[in-house]
């Protein structure tokens, strides 16, 4: 018997070092990754909630994250072949035109 | 008690793969103790109930979405992470704010909510048969526009990615 407040809290600390990450990072797949830690921290307390409410739809809602998270991945990785293929860095500092 | 300590012990697992994904400087140190997360959070579903949740988890977020992680940090041979001034502005005003932030949610959750109600384990079943039936009948709609939205993703990653004189020789080819 755990309380509901513990996985919220669990899932508030993975949300914020996801943050932290996105801030403090500079190499554009460590940012990313960051992403998918923000990602994750939101599907623990989606499912955290469909257990208090006795409410199955909240899982089903974890499925469409993974969804878009998978999609996300995806195009953000061939965006990010994309930018080191013209640039040949991955450092987000030094992307900053939009066009060579 | 024995279900205490489990969520204690995944949880701690969790927060530290995620503080090491902040503190390592390479890469692929930050991908595997990203991979250690998903896996633990994993287990924090299946303390949930959530068995199908966390068999997905581990499948398609600790499997599949990671390998692309893995294999992009490989195919572009990305190093360690250099530091660059524009990070410094970032770090002074972003992460007190953040900090802060995190701190209130955390208080406000602990001390001034009435979510301390504890969740009994195994009381909502998440098994496959009724997922699936909550998934094609009500969810139907959404089921099939996300099925669109991926093909969608595909599309545009292989757009994306592919070289410009592979398409250039490819028309010629054909002409």
């Amino acid at each position: 018997m755990i309380p509901l407040s513990y996985y919220l809290l669990l899932s508030g600390i993975l949300f914020v070092c996801g943050v932290l990450g996105f801030l403090i990072k500079r190499n554009i797949i460590t940012i990313f990754m960051s992403i998918e830690l923000m990602l994750n921290g939101v599907n623990l307390s989606f499912v955290a909630f469909a257990a208090h409410w006795h409410a199955l739809s909240g899982q089903v809602f974890v499925f469409f994250v993974m969804v878009v998270a998978a999609a996300e991945a995806a195009v953000g990785l061939a965006i990010i072949i994309a930018v080191y293929r013209t640039r040949e860095t991955l450092n987000v500092d030094q992307v900053n035109l939009l066009k060579l | 008690m024995l279900h205490f300590i489990l969520f204690l012990f995944f949880g701690a697992i969790c927060v530290a793969g995620a503080v090491n994904l902040l503190v390592q400087s390479h890469p692929i140190n930050s991908a595997l103790s990203l991979i250690a997360v998903m896996a633990s959070l994993a287990a924090e579903y299946l303390l949930l109930g959530a068995e199908f949740v966390a068999a997905v988890q581990v499948i398609v977020y600790a499997g599949a979405i990671m390998v692309l992680f893995v294999i992009t940090i490989m195919l572009l041979n990305a190093g360690k992470e250099e530091r660059s001034k524009g990070s410094r502005v970032a770090i002074l005003l972003g992460v007190p704010g953040v900090l802060i932030g995190g701190v209130l949610v955390a208080w406000t959750l602990l001390y001034r909510s009435n979510m301390q109600a504890p969740v009994p384990i195994g009381a909502l079943k998440g098994d496959p048969a009724d997922i699936a039936r909550l998934l094609f009948h009500n969810f139907l709609l959404p089921f099939e526009v996300t099925s669109v939205l991926i093909l969608i993703a595909i599309m545009g990653a292989v757009v994306l990615a592919i070289r410009p004189e592979a398409v250039a020789r490819g028309a010629r080819k054909d002409g």
